[in-house]
């Protein structure tokens, strides 16, 4: 019965996925934009079922945002804080450490940092800036600590525990905005009071909303693939990554490694968080991350861990935020599609990357019983 | 504190605990065939949305419940399409699952948030109901808690005394040696992976139609990741996962217990209990590694592919 | 190639010859491109390891296929129809029966992974015999077991087949074939070079049909004498957490520059715990390690390289090489402290300039510096390890299962090396399971068993029955009573 099952599904698909005799490098690119393409068609089968025109739709998300200067300028706010979560995390995946607590040390950084610009409300001098920023890194980086030292120390599975500490950060930042920080003449509002100028991050231009976070985030972009393609630490971090017992057997330090990748990443997802609170946002407010953290793994599997590519697909997840706004300004579509579109963008990628190490094949007809070449070999 | 307030508070608590039992023991049985499913919060959601809808165009709560199932099912097929037949990484693929489904439930349920129903009501069942004190914690629950308590009853039966439940594990523990001994490993972890997705759809169906019955975005709060931290806590047993989901569902209504005392805090604080609960089981496991590795499914997390 | 009833029939071949790969099709785990299979006579397609058994062919893999953390029973009654196991106590009771039977004693309750290599292969074929069977299939079954297990298990067997039934015997050593063989096919490279009756063709040509023209048969090197002590190990203990793992107990070992020892042992005996604890990636607090005079007991792997210490070990990919990585990144895994590292940053230069080196001087076939470690093949990886380990000039090299696995190539290419390097005043220890290898290149020769070493000797002093009553845990055993004693 098992045999004319396999038959029938033959017939109908006849290909088989076999293994590649080495990893094919042309495919790891291809993947994403695989990836892209799927989502854009299942985009277009997905507006033609709103009942809305597909082309009209996809142009309005992926396009209009982007259609005019100021479209690129808006674009680079979302990048930034993509970019520094998404470098941290690289880190972090590349030695196969699953943070996903990206989030959390946004939230805790955006916290740690807009709470120092709430002491320092009535400051003029633009020195300010420093210790603001360096209370949003420090706060990401303590949060970070923990999970390291839970992952080091207690063995704890890296994963469930900086999802945890995320839900714990974003209680933390509900509760100071409903309490503690909470604006005294905000009409009672769950949000501080808005930071004083000097709090805020300097602009690039005057007549854009971009400030210098981009520069930070290009800055962590070039320092951490340095790090990671020329010095020893990053070399030890790739194979701690790729194979664990022979890190072990060379004698890398696993531990020191850990602690290195996540505290720098809870480090630029602290600086992207602080960046985000005195940037654009200005203020504290529950909702500061539109969950950039999570955005950002999508961006670092998209970009293939490279450098280049997490460049790329930080713009491209940033433009599915922006995108999201604005099918609901200009169609009254729902901006959840953002989500939607990210999480589509993720299951492709995956589906597609099976091409990386698998090829498919046709299967080759089995040979008919009266073949000749058949009865020869071990009858 | 007096009986009627320790009733509440049981009370509460096993109607807290549900959604946690029902999403762990599905999850329990996908990891015993060695499939690690991250995207239990994807599938809750899911279900939980589908299902509110559903309730809400047929009017019976009922058929939402099982449009739920089907919803669950439907997400865990694409993780078992992904993870399984096409051997993808099943860490990254669980988190695509749980930001996928966070995606979907959002963009299907926005015209559906601020919307109530009634919810499904407790059932109160005859004679045993009016025992005192237990009559009220066990017996005036609603339905689906009872389903709970049965399906907890089906995984621990499977497991302790049928070939299945020993295929199950055969597979979890060694797939090559499972696949040599003539046992279809692929359908084995599909059809783990699917139950998983069922018991995570009634879930969320649980919390939407039961629970509190109405739609908000992520409204399961991380309760799909509390399950997975539990079934590592409950070392793959199913009678540790009830004790456990029950110890959660008591964390979870810290207000009801502070209630009877004098203690303010504020609920935001509160609300962190259950995460640093999960995060406080885990560390207390690590001071039993020796035997959570014992018990570990061996092939967790790792793919199989039959060689043709 | 044919097999009548009750016959034992052997398919003789080298690694990567076919041997398994012609087994599992039989078993219905590999799908043939093309070709036919009779069975009693008629054509027959095998679609999977049921349907085979159905047929009544039993197979025993050379890789276990067991659940560790399952007992017994269940592990057996997984492989046979629900209704034989529906009645727990009798079927417990049927694999008693026959286990006892067969002279093959087994607990149905144990847990697998409580149980030794030996009796976990008294699982797979009392698996096999509970069903009706009519052709047994074995894959390598003496390359785990000590000589003394291998008589019992050739008692077996032939008691098998005076009852009828059929049994292909897989293996690479042609003494164990002319023993109970009645018939022999000779694979290789894919290929039948030859059918033969053991017990009427020499040893010799066998093996020429077996390795082809020009592969020379046997080496000899001279056996040497070590000098000054390298390493020294005293007292060694080691409980491991690890549930599944084994415990050293008071081990003590020294190996002196310019000689090789030999360890031999069934698997799982501790070798990989002793390796670990050697290399550093495992410390033990209650030992006292010394290698050149310098305390390493609590120094980890990077550290006891930079005093000479370099280590070969079993598992190639995943361990002694990263399988996605370039060879030139694996060149770097080990030998970070050879100067290819300054102040932090690596210096490409020298380490391609160092990989290319090993590539040219062991002769490792390869697409070039980029290729993945996992491209090469067993014998071209292996090949590669080694060199980049001896390049570093070490001391004292520990190496694990050096040949396991390797084409005849490169495994004489593996030991010219070792010898080598010997000759040249390194201290070498080697841990294998293949004892005509340990009896070719160690100069000393000992075993493990549980985690307890033997005592040392040189190797012309030790025979075979001695080593083998020392891999069973019998240390006292001697010469002169191994000679007389009954290995039943």
């Amino acid at each position: 019965m098992h045999s004319s099952l396999n038959a029938i599904l033959e017939t109908l698909f006849p290909f088989k996925i076999e293994k590649r005799p080495s990893d094919s490098k042309l495919m790891s690119y291809l993947s994403p934009l695989i990836a892209i393409s799927l989502t854009l068609i299942s985009g277009w089968l997905l507006f033609i079922a709103l009942g809305v025109d597909p082309f009209t739709a996809l142009y309005t998300f992926f396009i209009l945002p982007i259609s005019d200067f100021y479209g690129w300028t808006e674009l680079g706010i979302k990048v930034a804080p993509l970019l520094l979560c998404a470098m941290g995390l690289s880190l972090c995946f590349k030695a196969k450490i699953w943070n996903i607590g990206a989030e959390g040390q946004f939230i805790m950084g955006a916290l740690g940092g807009g709470a120092m610009a709430l002491a320092f409300l009535e400051s003029e001098s633009s020195w300010v800036l420093v210790p603001i920023l360096m209370a949003g890194i420090l706060s990401g980086l303590a949060w970070s600590a923990i999970a390291a030292l839970l992952k080091t120390h207690f063995k704890a599975n890296e994963i469930l525990t900086t999802i945890m500490l995320n839900y714990i950060a974003l209680n933390a930042l509900l509760y100071c905005v409903h309490g503690p920080l909470k604006d005294p003449e905000g009409f009672n509002f769950p949000q501080s009071a808005l930071f004083g100028d000097a709090s805020l991050l300097p602009l690039l231009h005057d007549d854009y909303r971009l400030n210098i976070s981009l520069l930070f985030g290009l800055l962590a972009l070039t320092a951490i693939w340095t790090l990671m393609s020329r010095s020893w630490i990053g070399y030890q971090i790739n194979v701690l990554g790729e194979d664990a017992a022979a890190a072990k057997y060379a004698g890398f330090k696993e531990k020191t490694l850990s602690w290195f990748a996540l505290l720098t990443c809870g480090a630029l997802a602290g600086l992207a968080g602080v960046s985000e609170a005195t940037g654009p946002v200005g203020q504290l407010v529950p909702q500061i991350s539109p969950g950039y953290g999570y955005a950002a793994i999508i961006v670092v599997f998209l970009g293939r861990m490279h450098p280049v590519g997490i460049l790329l697909a930080s713009m491209l997840l940033g433009l599915t935020y922006m995108g999201g706004e604005m099918v609901q300004m200009e169609m009254t579509l729902p901006k959840s599609l953002t989500g939607l579109f990210q999480g589509m963008l993720l299951f492709f990628l995956l589906a597609s990357d099976l091409l990386i190490s698998y090829r498919i094949i046709r299967i080759k007809k089995t040979a008919m019983p009266s073949d000749p070449t058949h009865a020869v070999s071990q009858g | 504190m007096d009986i009627e307030l320790l009733t509440n508070i049981l009370y509460a608590t096993i109607r807290t605990g549900t959604p946690l039992i029902l999403v762990a023991l599905g999850e329990m049985v996908c990891e015993k065939s060695g499939v690690l499913n991250l995207g239990q919060e994807g599938m809750m959601l899911m279900g939980a949305v589908v299902g509110f809808m559903a309730a809400i165009t047929t009017g019976n709560l009922y058929v939402a419940v099982l449009v739920s199932i089907f919803a669950g099912m439907f997400m865990a097929s694409l993780f078992g399409f992904l993870s399984i037949s096409l051997v993808s990484n099943q860490v990254a693929t669980g988190l695509a699952l749980t930001i996928f489904g966070g995606g979907l439930s959002a963009f299907l349920g926005a015209s559906y948030v601020g919307v109530g129903i009634d919810g499904i009501q407790p059932l109160n069942i005859p004679l045993l109901s009016d025992i005192p004190v237990i009559g009220k914690i066990l017996f005036q629950q609603d339905p689906l808690v009872y389903l709970s308590f049965a399906l907890f009853a089906l995984v621990y039966w499977v497991f302790k005394s049928t070939r299945l439940g020993l295929n199950i594990r055969a597979v979890g523990e060694n797939p090559e040696a499972a696949n040599a001994t003539g046992i279809n490993v692929h359908g084995i972890r599909y059809l783990c992976v699917i139950f998983g997705g069922a018991m995570a759809g009634l879930a969320g169906g649980y919390l939407s139609l039961a629970y509190t019955p109405l739609w908000s975005e992520g409204m399961t709060a991380g309760k799909g990741w509390i399950a997975l931290s539990l079934v590592v806590f409950a070392s793959w047993k199913a009678e540790r996962i009830m004790l456990g989901a029950y110890l959660f569902g008591a964390a979870s209504i810290m207000h009801l217990i502070l209630q009877g005392t004098r203690f303010e805090v504020a609920p935001n604080l509160l609300a962190m209990l259950p995460y640093v609960a999960t995060i406080f089981v885990l560390v207390l496991l690590s001071s039993n590694h020796a035997k959570t590795k014992l018990n570990t499914p061996m092939s967790l997390g790792v793919p199989y592919r039959p060689q043709l | 190639m044919n097999v009548p009833s009750g016959e034992i029939h052997a398919l003789l071949g080298e690694n990567g010859a076919g041997k398994s790969t012609l087994m599992k099709i039989i078993y219905g785990v590999v799908k043939p491109d093309q070709g036919d299979f009779y069975w009693e006579g008629q054509p027959i397609k095998v679609s999977g390891p049921s349907h085979a058994r159905d047929l009544g062919i039993g197979m025993v893999f050379q890789h276990f296929s067991l659940f560790e953390t399952l007992t017994v029973a269940e592990n057996i009654s997984l492989s046979l129809p629900k209704e034989m196991s529906s009645d727990k106590a009798a079927f417990n009771q049927r694999i008693r029966d026959v286990s006892h039977h067969y002279g093959m004693e087994l607990d149905p309750e144990r847990y697998v992974h409580s149980l030794s290599v030996g009796e976990q292969q008294r699982i797979e074929i009392v698996r096999c015999l509970l069903q009706d069977i009519k052709l047994l299939i074995l894959d390598e079954p003496t390359s785990v077991l000590t000589p003394q297990e291998v008589k019992s298990l050739f008692k077996t067997l032939k008691q098998l087949s005076t009852e009828g039934c059929s049994i292909l015997f897989i293996s690479h050593k042609l003494d164990e074939v002319t023993e109970i063989c009645h018939a022999a096919t000779i694979l290789r490279n894919g290929q039948v070079t030859g059918t033969c009756d053991p017990q009427l063709v020499s040893s010799a040509d066998i093996a020429r049909m077996m390795v082809g023209k020009d592969t020379p048969l046997t080496e000899n090197y001279e056996k040497s004498e070590g000098t000054h002590t390298v390493l020294n190990i005293q007292n060694l203990n080691f409980l491991s957490d690890d549930p599944f793992a084994c415990s050293i107990k008071g081990l003590n070992l020294k190996a002196k520059s310019s000689e090789i020892i030999g360890i031999a042992g069934v698997a799982g005996n501790g070798q990989d715990e002793l390796m670990r604890l050697l290399s550093g990636e495992a410390t033990s607090d209650q030992t006292t390690l010394t290698l050149l005079d310098t305390d390493i007991s609590k120094m980890n792997p990077s550290q006891r390289r930079k005093l000479g210490f370099a280590f070969v070990p079993e598992e190639r990919l995943g361990r002694g090489a990263v399988p996605d990585m370039p060879l030139s990144d694996n060149a770097l895994l080990t030998a970070s402290h050879k100067d290819l590292i300054s102040n932090g940053w690596i210096n490409k230069n020298k380490v391609t300039e160092f990989a290319n080196n090993i590539i040219q001087k062991y002769k490792v076939k390869c697409s070039g510096l980029d290729a993945q470690a996992k491209s090469l093949s067993g014998g071209n990886l292996q090949k590669f390890i080694l060199g980049r380990e001896i390049e570093q000039k070490p001391n004292l090299l520990v190496c694990s299962h050096p040949t396991w696995g390797v084409d005849i190539g490169a495994a004489i290419l593996i030991r010219h090396e070792l010898i080598k390097l010997r000759d040249q005043g390194a201290a070498i220890i080697v841990v294998s399971e293949d004892i005509d290898e340990l009896y070719q290149i160690s100069d000393r020769i000992c075993a493990i068993c549980q985690g307890e070493l033997s005592p040392i000797k040189d190797t012309q002093d030790v025979s075979i029955e001695t080593l083998g009553q020392w891999m069973a845990g019998k240390f006292t055993a001697t010469q002169s009573d191994t000679l007389g004693a009954d290995y039943a």
